[in-house]
C-alpha cells in the first residue's frame, strides 16, 4: 500500500548519501521495525514517508497514487502519521487541545483519557497541562505518541518511540502498539532498537549506510543476532574479532 | 443609548453580552452612559478632572465592577482618570477596557490613567482589554498609564491583553509592593500592519518579602513594530520574575530592554527574555495532524497568546 521506488537523499555540498536507491512495499496491517546502526538513514526514511524531506531521486507510491509531490499536509489528509523522535513543545496549547487537533476535533474527554491511559500518563494530571517546557522529555513523548493515536490512520510512523521512556512505561507501550496492531488496519512502521519492539514485528528491516541491508522476520533477525554475539568472525573492525583475531594469531 | 455596534465593542473588551450585573460604569464618546453601584462598591464621578473614583468597601468578597470605555465617532481625543480603592481584605475582579470603534478619516485617541489602592489583604483581579476597528483611515490610538500600590499581604493579578486593531499605544505600568504584596502581570499583544506599540513596566519591590512576576508575550506581524521595557527594582528581600517571549513575523521589529535593579543583597531577580520566529518543527507537527501552513502558524499564535 505504500511503495518507496529507488528512493535517495543528498545533503550537503559534498552531496553526501543519506539514503541511496531505497525500495520498499510496506504492506497494510503489517507492523515493520526498522533498526540498525545511527546515521543508517532510518529517521531520513521516515521523514520522507511524511514528507518532510523531499527525496532528491525516486518515487513514493501509496495505494497506487504518487504522492512524491505531495506536501505533508496533503500526506497527513490521506491517511499518514509521523511522531517526533524529538517532539516540539507549544507555549500556551494544552495537552487536551492537541489531541484534540489530532484527531480532527472530534475526539471528546473520554477517549482523550483512554489515549493518555494507553501511553502511560493520568489523565486527569496531563489533559489540561501545557505542552511547553514544563513537561519532561518522556512526557512529552508519551503526549507525542498519544497524538499519534487519535488519529485514524493507514500509516502510522514513529521514529524511536522509546527515547526518553522509562522503562516501566515503555513496557506499557509497547502493549498499545501490539494493541493498535491487534485491533485497527493502520500500517505500523516503528524505528526502534528496542527488544521488546522489535518482538512484535512482522518484519525487521535493518537499514545501514542509507540502504536496506536486509529484511527479515523477528525470528531470523534474533538468531542472527546471537550467532553475531556468540560466533564473531567479521574481521579486524569489529572488537570481537580483534579479540579473536589475536587469539587465533597467538 | 447603547446600539448594536455598542454591544459589540462591549462584548469584544469586557466580554458583556448585555448590561452587566453588579457595579459597572460604561463611557461612551466621553460621556456618562449608564452606571450602576452596590451596597459594597460605589462609583463616583470627580469633580475635579474627567474620571471616576470606585469605591470598594473593605471585606467586600465575589463582587465585580464593569468600567468599560466604548467610543464610536471619529476625531475623539477622551482623557480619563480613575481611582480605585480597594477596601482591606476585599476580594474582587475588575474588568475594563477601551473599544474605539473609528469610522472616519481623523484619529481617535483614549488616553486614561487608571490608579489603585489595593489595601492591606486584599485581592483584585483587573482585566484590560484593548481593542479597535472601523474602516477610515483615522488611527485608533491607546495610552493607558496603571498605577497600582499594593499594601502589605496584598495581591494584585493583571491581565493586559490589545490583539490587534489599535494602531499606536504607550502603555505604562507602575506598581508599588510593600510587605509580602504579590503581583502578577499578564500581558498579550498582537500587532499588524503599521501599529506601533511601546509597553513599560515598572515594579519596584518596596517591602521584605515582596513578589513579581511578569509574563509578557507578543506576536509582531507585518510592518508593525513593538517596544517593551521591563524594571523589576528590588529594594528588600524580595523575588521577582520577567518573562518576556515575543514571536516576529514578516518585516515587524521588536525592541525588547530588559533591565532588573538589585538594591538589596536578598532581592532575587531574573529576566528572561525571547525573540524568534514561528518554530519550523512546531509547523511541521500541526501540519503532519492535518492543517495547512495557515492554519498550523494560526493555531500556534492562537495558544501563544492565549
Amino acid at each position: 500500500m505504500l511503495e518507496l521506488k529507488n528512493i535517495s537523499l543528498n545533503v550537503g555540498k559534498d552531496s553526501k548519501d543519506i539514503l541511496n536507491d531505497v525500495s520498499f512495499d510496506f504492506d497494510s496491517r503489517k507492523l515493520y521495525v526498522i533498526t540498525g546502526p545511527n546515521g543508517g538513514g532510518k529517521s531520513s526514511l521516515a521523514k520522507i514517508i511524511m514528507g518532510i524531506y523531499e527525496p532528491t531521486q525516486g518515487q513514493i507510491l501509496f495505494e497506487g497514487e504518487d504522492i512524491t509531490n505531495h506536501d505533508i499536509t496533503q500526506r497527513a489528509k490521506l491517511g499518514i502519521g509521523y511522531a517526533f523522535q524529538q517532539p516540539p513543545r507549544f507555549k500556551g496549547i494544552k495537552v487536551r487541545d492537541l489531541l484534540k487537533m489530532a484527531s480532527g476535533e472530534t475526539a471528546d474527554y473520554k477517549h482523550m483519557c483512554a489515549l493518555l491511559q494507553d501511553v502511560g500518563l493520568c489523565s486527569q494530571d496531563y489533559i489540561d497541562r501545557e505542552v511547553d517546557d514544563s513537561l519532561s522529555g518522556g512526557e512529552l513523548k508519551r503526549i507525542e505518541i498519544a497524538t499519534i493515536m487519535a488519529r485514524d490512520l493507514k500509516v502510522a510512523v514513529f521514529d524511536e518511540p522509546e527515547a526518553g521512556i522509562d522503562l516501566w512505561s515503555f513496557q506499557k507501550l509497547a502493549e498499545t502498539f501490539k494493541n493498535i496492531h491487534e485491533k485497527h488496519d493502520t500500517t505500523i512502521v516503528i524505528i526502534s532498537h528496542q527488544e521488546r519492539i522489535l518482538n512484535l514485528a512482522d518484519e525487521v528491516i535493518v537499514m545501514a549506510d542509507g540502504k536496506v541491508k536486509e529484511v527479515t522476520s523477528k525470528e531470523n533477525f534474533f538468531a542472527d543476532l546471537e550467532r553475531e554475539e556468540l560466533d564473531c568472525m567479521c574481521g579486524l573492525d569489529c572488537s570481537k574479532g580483534v579479540d579473536k583475531n589475536v587469539e587465533l594469531i597467538g | 443609548m447603547l446600539n448594536s455596534l455598542d454591544n459589540e465593542l462591549l462584548e469584544t473588551i469586557a466580554d458583556l453580552h448585555e448590561i452587566p450585573m453588579g457595579a459597572y460604569n460604561i463611557r461612551k464618546n466621553g460621556q456618562k452612559e449608564g452606571r450602576n453601584v452596590t451596597a459594597n462598591i460605589d462609583i463616583v464621578s470627580k469633580t475635579d478632572k474627567d474620571g471616576i473614583d470606585i469605591i470598594i468597601k473593605p471585606g467586600t468578597v465575589g463582587e465585580s465592577v464593569h468600567i468599560p470605555v466604548i467610543m464610536s465617532a471619529s476625531g475623539l481625543n477622551d482623557t480619563v482618570y480613575n481611582t480605585f480603592e480597594i477596601g482591606e481584605g476585599s476580594d474582587v475582579f475588575i474588568v475594563a477596557g477601551c473599544g474605539i470603534h473609528n469610522p472616519g478619516e481623523e484619529d481617535s485617541e483614549h488616553d486614561g490613567v487608571h490608579e489603585f489602592f489595593v489595601r492591606k489583604g486584599a485581592k483584585m483581579k483587573y482585566v484590560e482589554k484593548h481593542y479597535g476597528e472601523g474602516g477610515g483611515k483615522g488611527k485608533r490610538i491607546m495610552n493607558p498609564k496603571t498605577i497600582i500600590e499594593v499594601e502589605e499581604d496584598g495581591v494584585a493579578e493583571l491581565e493586559m491583553i490589545q490583539i490587534k486593531g489599535v494602531d499606536d499605544t504607550l502603555r505604562e505600568t507602575e506598581i508599588r509592593l510593600h510587605k509580602n504584596a504579590k503581583v502578577v502581570v499578564t500581558e498579550r499583544l498582537l500587532t499588524f500592519r503599521d501599529q506601533f506599540a511601546d509597553s513599560r513596566i515598572v515594579i519596584e519591590l518596596l517591602g521584605e518579602g515582596s513578589s513579581a512576576q511578569v509574563i509578557s508575550r507578543s506576536v509582531a506581524q507585518d510592518d508593525s513594530v513593538q517596544k517593551f521595557y521591563f524594571n523589576l527594582v528590588g529594594k528588600n528581600k524580595c523575588m521577582g520574575h520577567v518573562e518576556c517571549d515575543s514571536i516576529i513575523m514578516h518585516n515587524a521589529k521588536v525592541y525588547s530592554t530588559p533591565e532588573i535593579s538589585a538594591l538589596h543583597e536578598d532581592a532575587n531577580l531574573i529576566h528572561e527574555a525571547a525573540i524568534g520566529k514561528i518554530a519550523s518543527d512546531q509547523l511541521i507537527k500541526l501540519m503532519s495532524l492535518g492543517m495547512t501552513e495557515r492554519e498550523a502558524e494560526d493555531r500556534i499564535l492562537a495558544g501563544f497568546l492565549h
